[in-house]
């Protein structure tokens, strides 16, 4: 009855109208902007930061350990102050925010990647192959994420020195984070697909002859996606704390390319001596960034879960 | 005598705020009366505001929607358009509700004891042993054996008639004045429908209950209620004793839904529908016909053959190793198919012939037995990869629900494609586009659809693109799993008639699956009806309807509600 009306709108217009229904509430509008401003900043920071932290020859020793331009003896140049090297903190947080992000972005997506398709095809093809997949995943999960994701990367780095080389630590994290997170996406993937693989659709595929791997990933795959966004969301969060307590650990982000992680732990040898601006930017800003992704993240959640859409 | 009606609807209208800013009737202007021990029935089609006018009278209209204008009056007090309340009057003590699905209007994590006394203690007062007395009684009234034990059963031991069954119980537990049956029977086999609607029946009339039964089914109406309102879009358009308003409808819709019930009695040569595919569809079907079905088989013999098929369904057991139980659902089931003829497979719900379909279609293995198509062994022990293969693009389906076989995240076009060029019918893209508008037009529908995503459509026209997609692969046999039995008649009407001018057009054969023995008796050539996974008999249609042999099969055609059998039962 109420179909015609509805169909009138198209394209964004549909979306507003969606979105101004849902009516997300301020605190989730203010972490999304929030959340959005910080992945700006973060993605644009070689245009953004007052200067290089990556350029080891453009800074001072003489500048070392200068406090935030507010507090006493504070300098203009820099605003959130220097670290022991002279470097300027905010540009240092700009760029650890992008390698930050990148990694934990990267760990989502590859966690995804292997979940969705193993979830899939477990799911799917259910017997042997979904008994396999799922108990690989049980064991992996009785792992704690940080002492998994600890002995991937010192692993790593015994088998190959090349590990350890600034350039390829960013693979080995995202690699290190993802085999743990991929298992909640297969495990999710798989429980949709066994009631989407159970309708009518899936079955007119199977009778038309498609071969499985057609119906797994043209027919299927489409209709479970949306709780995978949101798991995504959330644990983009989780990837980027995970990232910073490795590289915090030591195992992460070398001090000649920091994460928000190395940063910390920079900071961290200077706190006692009263120096505390070099710890508590980065730490701040990381607080910042999964405070405001995890709220966007809860709220899709609940968006998504049928159980509580009537409410809403 | 002055008597107070057990419910009189004056002018009522509810309206729903429409996106674009409009308002839509959905109950316009309706006013009914029905008296103590009266059964009012309200028909019409999905979307004709039969049940919101039902949920009108128990406070349950969704907003937006709201009362905007009438009255509602239960034995006499007057309800508030606002609240859905009346002074003194209370949902579940004076208003009993009735839904349709049996299985869900149960909480399963409570007993039917703990269900059927809530509302009495809670209405009436009663302590718990007082309840728990009176449950008994209600258990007994609407005839469920051993009451006493049942009573500590949950609703999930118990079948789906006892469910409907102890629904009616806890709807009467606190003698209410008028009994609101929104479908009560629509989601009930015909033996246990003839039941529950026998038990409303005599509960009416014995009890003095006003009943308001809100159905699509004229056969439930002429055979239950006393008098009918017929509704379309909101309003009510013919009103007056069932023998009057069926015997001689005065209004064209009620004509036109009467012509489209599928005739028990007799059998037709088309359903009567108002409007149907012109000069298009014809051509197109014709064109379909020219192409894939030029190869027809010369093998002497039928085009299917299915030979002592049995079918297990083993649920697995909680630790691996252990041993699952096992429920044999298709038991030394054999029949033929001829080709070019039109195969009904009978019985009720659970009886396995929708097992048997899935078997045919690839989508279930036996346990032993087998499949023959064109004398090549598709299912079973025998079937190699490639008779499997072979019979594949032969051998389509169509479902039931309308809502489900479509995927819903593809464009129609992009569906109907697939076939095509999975069985490289069309040698590329734009080709296959083509062929997909084709097909649409062969379905009655426009070749613009293509771009339309399922949910724009309505159930009838899913289900003539879900028919559309079989074709697509061309096929020789194609298996009609309860083709219309979620739609509207005369959609219904229409649906059945296009199957039929497909299977004139193309020769294809058909295999048509159906609980419902009016739709067998107009489609089919020879009817196979199933009990408890056998075939009980096997005959030509006529001869079957006519002079059924099996005791079952006399039963089953006993209880069908008629149009033609006017408060008989």
């Amino acid at each position: 009855m109420r179909k015609s009306g509805a169909l009138r709108l198209r394209g964004v217009g549909r979306w507003m109208l969606r979105l101004r229904r849902a009516g997300p509430p301020v605190s989730v509008l203010i972490a999304g902007a929030v959340a959005g401003i910080l992945l700006l900043l973060a993605m644009f920071a070689p245009y953004v930061a007052p200067s290089n932290p990556l350029d080891l020859a453009s800074f001072n020793l003489a500048d070392s350990e200068i406090p935030p331009v507010w507090a006493e003896g504070g300098d203009r140049r820099f605003l959130l102050g220097t670290d022991n090297q002279g470097r300027d903190m905010l540009s240092a947080i700009l760029y650890g925010a992008r390698v930050s992000i990148m990694i934990g972005g990267g760990a989502v997506l590859l966690a995804a990647l292997i979940g969705v398709s193993l979830g899939l095809i477990a799911g799917y093809l259910g017997g042997r192959i979904d008994a396999v997949i799922m108990r690989v995943g049980d064991v992996i999960l009785s792992f704690p994420t940080i002492l998994l994701a600890l002995l991937v990367a010192g692993l790593a780095r015994a088998i190959t020195p090349e590990a350890a080389n600034p350039r390829y630590v960013p693979f080995v994290l995202v690699g290190a984070i993802a085999i743990h997170e991929w298992v909640q996406y297969a495990r999710t993937v798989r429980a949709a697909t066994m009631v989407e693989g159970a309708r009518d659709y899936v079955k007119a595929a199977r009778v038309i002859g498609l071969p499985p791997m057609r119906i797994m990933f043209r027919h299927i795959l489409p209709n479970v996606m949306s709780p995978v966004l949101v798991i995504a969301t959330i644990n983009l969060a989780g990837a980027v704390l995970t990232e910073a307590t490795l590289s915090f650990l030591g195992v992460g982000m070398p001090p000649t390319y920091p994460s928000l992680g190395t940063l910390i732990r920079i900071g961290n040898e200077f706190v006692f001596s009263g120096i505390w601006w070099i710890a508590l930017f980065p730490a701040l800003a990381l607080v910042i960034l999964v405070l405001a992704v995890n709220v966007v993240g809860d709220w899709l959640r609940d968006r998504f879960n049928p159980k509580l859409r009537a409410r809403g | 005598m002055t008597v107070a009606p057990a419910l009189s609807i004056e002018k009522l209208c509810v309206a729903y705020p429409r996106d674009d800013g409009g308002v839509l009737m959905a109950v316009d202007n309706v006013s009914l009366d029905i008296a103590a021990g009266e059964i009012h029935a309200v028909v019409g089609e999905s979307g004709a505001g039969k049940t919101t006018v039902a949920s009108a009278l128990i406070g349950l209209i969704e907003p937006p929607g709201r009362i905007t204008s009438g009255a509602i009056r239960i034995g006499g007090v007057l309800l508030d358009p606002m609240t859905g309340k009346g002074e003194g009057l209370q949902l579940g003590r004076d208003i009993g509700v009735v839904f349709q699905d049996p299985m869900t209007s149960l909480n399963p994590l409570f007993t039917i004891e703990s269900q059927l006394t809530e509302t009495m203690r809670f209405h009436l007062g009663l302590n718990a042993a007082a309840a728990r007395v009176r449950a008994l009684e209600l258990m007994r009234s609407v005839g469920i054996p051993e009451p006493e034990l049942r009573l500590k059963s949950y609703p999930h031991q118990l079948s789906g008639g006892q469910r409907q069954r102890v629904v009616i119980a806890a709807a009467l537990s606190c003698n209410p004045r008028l009994l609101v049956a929104d479908e009560p029977t629509t989601a009930l086999d015909v033996s246990i429908q003839a039941q529950i609607l026998k038990l409303i029946r005599d509960l009416a009339h014995t009890h003095g209950l006003g009943v308001m039964l809100v159905t699509h089914n004229m056969g439930v109406v002429a055979e239950t209620a006393d008098s009918v309102t017929v509704m379309v879009r909101g309003q009510a358009v013919e009103q007056g004793k069932v023998a009057a308003v069926l015997r001689h409808p005065q209004h064209a819709y009620t004509r036109g839904l009467l012509a489209a019930v599928p005739r028990f009695d007799r059998r037709l040569e088309r359903f009567a529908v108002l409007n149907e595919g012109g000069s298009t569809a014809e051509k197109a079907r014709k064109a379909i016909a020219g192409q894939g079905h030029a190869a027809r088989a010369t093998t002497p013999g039928p085009l299917l053959r299915v030979d002592n098929l049995v079918v297990d369904y083993t649920t697995r057991g909680w630790l691996p190793g252990s041993k699952g139980r096992t429920m044999r659902a298709v038991d030394g089931v054999s029949f033929d198919i001829r080709s070019g003829e039109t195969l009904g497979l009978v019985g009720e719900s659970g009886c396995g012939k929708t097992t048997v379909a899935s078997v045919i279609a690839g989508l279930v293995k036996p346990a032993s037995g087998q499949v023959l198509f064109e004398g090549e062994p598709i299912s079973g022990d025998m079937a190699t990869r490639e008779t499997r293969r072979g019979s594949r693009k032969a051998l389509q389906m169509i479902f039931q629900d309308p809502y489900a076989s479509l995927n819903p995240r593809m464009r129609v076009g992009s569906i109907l494609a697939e076939p095509v060029l999975f069985y490289k019918i069309a040698a590329n893209r734009t080709d296959a586009a083509e062929d997909a508008a084709l097909l649409l037009e062969a379905v009655g529908l426009d070749r613009e659809h293509a771009n339309r995503f399922p949910f724009a459509f309505s159930g009838g026209q899913r289900q003539r693109i879900s028919i559309a997609r079989a074709l697509g692969a061309r096929p020789r046999l194609l298996i009609c799993d309860e083709p219309t039995s979620s739609l509207d008649v005369s959609v219904q009407a229409q649906i059945l008639n296009l199957i039929k001018d497909l299977r004139d057009a193309t020769g294809l054969t058909l295999l048509l699956i159906s609980h419902d023995l009016a739709v067998v008796r107009q489609m089919c050539d020879r009817v196979a009806v199933m009990q408890a996974g056998r075939i009980v008999e096997l005959n030509d249609t006529e001869a079957l309807f006519e002079t059924p042999s099996h005791a079952y099969t006399r039963e089953l055609l006993a209880l069908v509600p008629r149009i033609d059998r006017i408060g008989t039962a």
